[in-house]
């Protein structure tokens, strides 16, 4: 089966960053298949490679992204919440104006319509958030 | 169209869980995570309602969220099912549709 997860909490904010990263695993663990991931609200804050916790703190950013590498994930930033909270990558950085940017590898920034599309594609969607 | 709903949210803090279950419709299932796994717990000013909706409707608890808030599972209303992240991915299969009650 196809899943569509929605992801509007930023992680460390409290703990549906981290549910939607287990429940990820879970499905592919169960042999299903994800078709994207979008990051929505303060939910795009998962995307920015420059977090750094405590050593001992899991560093949610690269599970995702590692997650990412390992099952060619798409996983979507949206572009209004991520230009509001200064979420960029090279393209959007420098249309802006801006002296960096910040995305981690394996996400990609883009609009709402992508959330509709996996709302349509998949089989399931399943949205996590505070 | 059997519904999943997740519930993220203590019914001793929001609303949330209240209005899940005034909508909920026979036959759903309704998946409690994060917050909302104290709500599982007998004894309490919530646990009536929660019995009284689950006389047509399915309860689960996310184990580990139940376990991370210090919570045993001898605790909790009889008749409410305990699963892993597993387990909520076969409720969001069995399940067409989901309601994450935010």
């Amino acid at each position: 089966m196809k899943f569509t997860i929605m992801v509007n909490e930023g992680p460390y904010q409290h703990q549906s960053a981290d549910s939607a990263l287990q429940f990820a695993r879970a499905v592919l663990a169960q042999g299903h298949e994800i078709f994207r991931v979008f990051f929505y609200h303060d939910g795009v804050n998962n995307g920015t490679r420059l977090s750094v916790p405590p050593a001992d703190d899991r560093l949610i950013q690269k599970e995702w992204s590692e997650l990412s590498k390992e099952h060619d994930l798409d996983l979507v930033i949206c572009i209004a919440a991520a230009q509001r909270r200064g979420i960029m990558d090279e393209a959007e950085a420098k249309r802006q104006g801006l002296d960096a940017d910040n995305i981690i590898e394996g996400f990609r920034i883009s609009g709402l319509g992508q959330l509709i599309e996996g709302g349509i594609e998949a089989d399931r969607t399943v949205v996590f958030g505070d | 169209m059997a519904m999943l709903h997740i519930v993220n949210k203590s019914p001793f803090e929001k609303v949330s869980f209240r209005s899940c279950l005034n909508h909920a419709k026979a036959g759903d299932s309704i998946l409690m995570i994060e917050d909302a796994a104290v709500g599982a717990i007998d004894g309490t000013s919530f646990s009536e309602k929660l019995k009284a909706a689950m006389a047509d409707k399915t309860v689960y608890v996310l184990g580990g969220d139940l376990a991370a808030r210090g919570l045993s599972e001898d605790r909790m209303i009889d008749g409410i099912k305990s699963v892993d992240y597993a387990g909520f991915v076969d409720l969001t299969v069995e399940n067409e549709t989901t309601q994450s009650w935010l």
